[in-house]
């Protein structure tokens, strides 16, 4: 996976999970470059992709802030139950014998599944 | 944008031996380029003759539109440059160094290669001698990049250091360019460092540049196929720089150009975006061939 998308995808998760809530400030690129040794144009592609996503705005002289209409975190109503269940199915999973790799396998076929996702390969350019 | 590096039919022999021949470049401003290559390849003579150490034997070279042989003075000012080797005075301290540099380069920024310095924790009062590799290489670094160069044109820059000091110095050269108006030409072995920091890519094999191009276009225009080796063609579009096969296995680099069918993955054949060590791999392989891309 690109860089740039390792890191909105990292942002994201933190926004789901509440870690980052809206109005908090990100790293400057140079400040995330001297953590990461990445380049600086990678982290500003990123804040760009997370903007246009809504995730964040970025506020000329001042830096990029989580938006205040980000993506809401998963409710906890919502997260808890549904993470017992997962919780759950892998004990099952142990259980039966099953190894990690197969678990994650039948995860994905399910996701793959659930979600209808994309098509075959194949590129214009 | 104007270019930092341009170069029209540059060739350099040594002797008999050709270390560039007849390279055509367009390097673009404001990047992270890099230059890979297998060794012998042409990137340490290439560094060279754009900082003005040698002069080509035939063709032209350009930098920051200016000749580094005609021009040297009004644009070494603008030019910094690490040798491989690292070259600095074992009896100077680490303050004598920069003091050098200070005394020695009309635009010198003291208080900015003071701060890299300080950054690494390196100690003023220490001889260079004293100092680790990769502690030498961070105040080779610092030396280049106290001109605040428009150009910062590295050689190797972090050939034999350990993983951590290795890390540290593209942590302090990204911090660099993120200050911004410095371009970079460096040339890497480690292919997982040009990936982390270069945004375009000039493969060089035998003297000759292979293929230059922004680092993501690239990976985009690539792909890499694996499945039965009656697979082939592919379809209109798509160019086969490489292939391989194993028993009935064979793995493919196919680069597209305009409008190119999906590949059908009906039976089992897997496709994906290359990554750069396979297309490096792959013009490598297709040069010894002496393939035609």
């Amino acid at each position: 996976m690109p860089t740039y998308l390792q890191l909105v995808q990292q942002v994201k998760h933190a926004v789901r999970y509440a870690i980052l809530r809206p109005g908090d400030r990100l790293p400057t690129a140079r400040e995330v470059v001297e953590e990461l040794a990445i380049n600086p144009n990678t982290v500003l592609k990123a804040y760009r992709e997370l903007e246009r996503e809504g995730f964040v705005t970025s506020r000329p002289g001042a830096g990029t802030f989580i938006a205040p209409n980000a993506p809401a975190p998963l409710e906890r109503s919502v997260g808890v139950p549904l993470r017992r269940s997962i919780d759950r199915w892998i004990e099952h999973a142990i259980v039966a014998g099953l190894d990690r790799e197969t678990v994650i396998a039948l995860f994905t076929l399910a996701i793959e599944a659930g979600y209808q996702k994309e098509a075959p390969h194949g590129r214009r350019s | 944008m104007a270019a930092v590096l341009e170069a029209t039919g540059l060739t350099k022999r040594f002797g008999k031996f050709q270390a560039l021949r007849g390279c055509d470049l367009s390097l673009p401003a404001q990047k992270v380029i890099g230059l890979v290559g297998p060794n012998g390849a042409g990137k340490t003579t290439l560094l060279q003759l754009a900082s003005g150490l040698r002069y080509p034997t035939s063709g032209s070279i350009n930098v920051l539109g200016r000749s580094p042989r005609d021009d040297a003075a009004a644009l070494l000012p603008h030019v910094g440059f690490v040798a491989q080797e690292r070259p600095l005075y074992g009896d100077f301290t680490v303050e004598e160094t920069l003091e050098l540099a200070r005394r020695l380069n009309p635009s010198w920024d003291h208080a900015y290669a003071l701060a890299r310095v300080q950054r690494f924790r390196l100690p003023l009062d220490a001889r260079v001698r004293r100092l680790s590799t990769g502690q030498r290489a961070q105040v080779a670094l610092a030396l280049a990049v106290g001109k605040r160069p428009e150009l910062l044109l590295l050689d190797e820059p972090v050939a034999n250091l350990d993983p951590l000091a290795r890390l540290e110095l593209l942590e302090e050269l990204m911090a660099t360019v993120a200050d911004g108006g410095t371009s970079v030409v460096l040339s890497a072995n480690a292919l997982a460092d040009v990936e982390r920091v270069c945004e375009y890519v000039v493969i060089l094999v035998d003297g000759q540049v292979r293929l230059a191009g922004d680092l993501e276009q690239l990976t985009a225009e690539h792909t890499f196929v694996s499945g039965p080796v009656e697979r082939r063609p592919f379809g209109d579009g798509w160019h086969v720089i490489n292939e391989r096969h194993a028993e009935r296995q064979g793995t493919w680099l196919l680069r597209s150009v305009g409008t190119t069918p999906p590949i059908d993955s009906s039976d089992g054949t897997r496709a994906r975006n290359a990554t750069l060590e396979e297309i490096v791999l792959a013009y490598l392989r297709s040069a010894d061939k002496g393939a035609q891309s």
